[in-house]
């Protein structure tokens, strides 16, 4: 397998942009990953991309050009933008193409995101009952953590916290103001034990990355960032899940633990080789739990590091960098995208006032969604 | 008026209330709402009675649809029930003060009046509710 690089970078910034179509904020993003990579559209030999709600990626060639490329369309919830990623990096790794570019792009309804049953192979009754809302499972998978694993309150409000002070030095991000602790903590309950600071809001936004194989990157004066692993896994037996009616009382495990461990063989390296993170953050206990889930430290042991502020920029290990979905939102089809995004732009030190000191050389990042998916990426400068 | 139940096959309101799970018949696993692939799957009764595994508090309205709840909407307590060598059911949770909801405490089956339909008719759920020594 040939080693790929990113070469290229760009976002739309994330939030709300009235007027312009999820489609275009993508198309954007293309063109900003384009121009950081001294190409254009018509050099781009393939694309992959997608979003969960703002229609088929593929139709963007009427934004950027009409040049014949072979252009796959992705949906595959909250691992799109990390689906996409894995398409681009496959068909430069094997040989077939030089240099292409992965999409994700996404515009949803405010509030809470709007499921029904039948999109789940569900019974009708499961939604009209009131069981279709996300919120609901992250904070029943949180609430039996927290009692399992002693998981205070506090920590959940410290890491809402970070997020929103590393989101002030992100041009991206949507939620750049501090907000302190004690507002974070006294803030309206939204689904117990988690304040309305505490869950990440669906937002909009798009992110593109120009991929290329070495030889490609090196006439480019590009080849700083590569990718060590790139992987999407589904749910093993006994996970617990979003949308769940049931579950078995084996426990089992969970597809952030498959798609970690891949990424981590993969790459060649463990979770102590890495020097910055971007963790799924839907709401402030899932990045807790998810520090655990991809091998950073022992269930319980979050407590600790978060008092310790071992996850701030310039702690023992980063995590969400930019404010993560807390601070910039949840466009399904982007997140994915701007976690690798955020990790390349630290690997080159263009992170300004929340750049990671100390030149960091490996970057995580990692998403998990519905229906029981998780993808995990590795980059190496 | 009537009343009559969320959906059908999910529970029974007599003798008492029942929940009506799926048992696969080769592998013998237990899940609910019963699959209707019954080639597969034979109906079973739950059990009654269990512990509290996790809960949470709904507390602004579910959208519409799905949701078809009252729109007068008060918050109501959610969780899963561990029902022993069975599974574990995801309900809504009644007769609760959620100041004195903890994981592991004892529960039992019960149904509820849930909402009215558009011709009057009451529509009625299944629902866990602790249990009451006495």
């Amino acid at each position: 397998m040939e080693d790929v690089y990113i070469v290229g970078i760009g976002i739309h910034p994330f939030g709300r942009t009235n007027g312009m179509s999820g489609l275009q904020q993508g198309a954007n993003a293309a063109r900003a990953a384009m121009a950081d990579a001294g190409l254009e559209w018509p050099d781009m030999q393939f694309g992959f991309g997608g979003s969960d709600s703002a229609g088929n990626a593929d139709t963007i060639v009427n934004e950027l050009g009409l040049t014949g490329l072979p252009f796959i369309n992705v949906k595959n919830g909250c691992a799109t933008g990390g689906s996409a990623l894995i398409g681009s990096w496959q068909a430069i790794a094997s040989g077939a193409h030089d240099v292409g570019i992965a999409i994700g792009f996404d515009k949803h309804p405010r509030g809470a995101f709007n499921a029904l049953p039948a999109e789940y192979s569900l019974p009708e009754w499961y939604g009209e009952a009131g069981f279709m809302v996300t919120t609901q499972f992250f904070a029943m998978k949180l609430q039996r953590y927290m009692a399992l694993h002693g998981i205070s309150p506090t920590s959940l409000g410290r890491v809402a916290e970070k997020a929103f002070r590393n989101a002030v030095h992100a041009d991206h991000a949507w939620r750049r103001s501090p907000v302190d602790i004690d507002t974070i903590l006294n803030a309206q309950m939204i689904s117990d034990p988690l304040t309305k600071y505490m869950f990440c809001s669906p937002a909009e936004g798009g992110v593109a990355l120009v991929l290329a194989s070495a030889k490609k990157a090196r006439e480019l004066g590009r080849d700083q960032v590569r990718i060590k692993a790139a992987v999407v896994r589904t749910r093993p037996p006994g996970s617990f899940e979003v949308f769940s009616p049931c579950m078995d009382i084996e426990r089992g495990g969970a597809p952030t633990l498959l798609a970690s461990k891949a990424a981590y063989e993969m790459a060649g390296i463990g979770p102590q080789d890495i020097d910055l993170a971007q963790l799924q953050d839907t709401e402030s206990g899932a990045e807790i739990m998810h520090m655990a889930e991809n091998g950073f430290c022992g269930d319980g042991d979050q407590e600790e590091w978060l008092a310790n502020g071992w996850t701030n920029i310039d702690g023992r290990l980063p995590v969400n960098t930019d404010g993560g979905c807390l601070a910039c939102g949840e466009p399904i089809g982007a997140s994915g995208l701007r976690q690798v995004y955020e990790n390349a732009l630290q690997l080159r030190g263009l992170g300004g006032g929340r750049q990671v000191p100390d030149n960091p050389r490996t970057a995580y990042s990692h998403v998990y969604g519905a229906p029981g998916i998780s993808g995990v990426t590795i980059l190496e400068r | 008026m009537g009343a009559s139940a969320i959906a059908e096959g999910l529970f029974r309101e007599t003798p008492e209330p029942t929940l009506i799970g799926g048992r696969h018949r080769e592998t013998g696993r237990i899940v609910f709402p019963c699959p209707g692939d019954a080639t597969r799957w034979e109906a079973v009764d739950l059990p009654r009675r269990g512990t509290l595994w996790s809960w949470t508090v709904q507390r602004f309205r579910p959208k519409s649809p799905p949701y078809t709840g009252p729109e007068d909407f008060t918050p109501f307590a959610i969780g899963y029930v561990e029902l022993p060598s069975a599974t574990i059911v995801e309900t809504q949770l009644s007769g609760v003060d959620f100041d004195r909801l903890t994981i592991g405490m004892a529960m039992e089956l019960t149904t509820m009046s849930f909402s009215t339909d558009a011709d009057g008719n009451e529509v009625r759920l299944y629902a866990f509710t602790p249990v009451t020594e006495g």
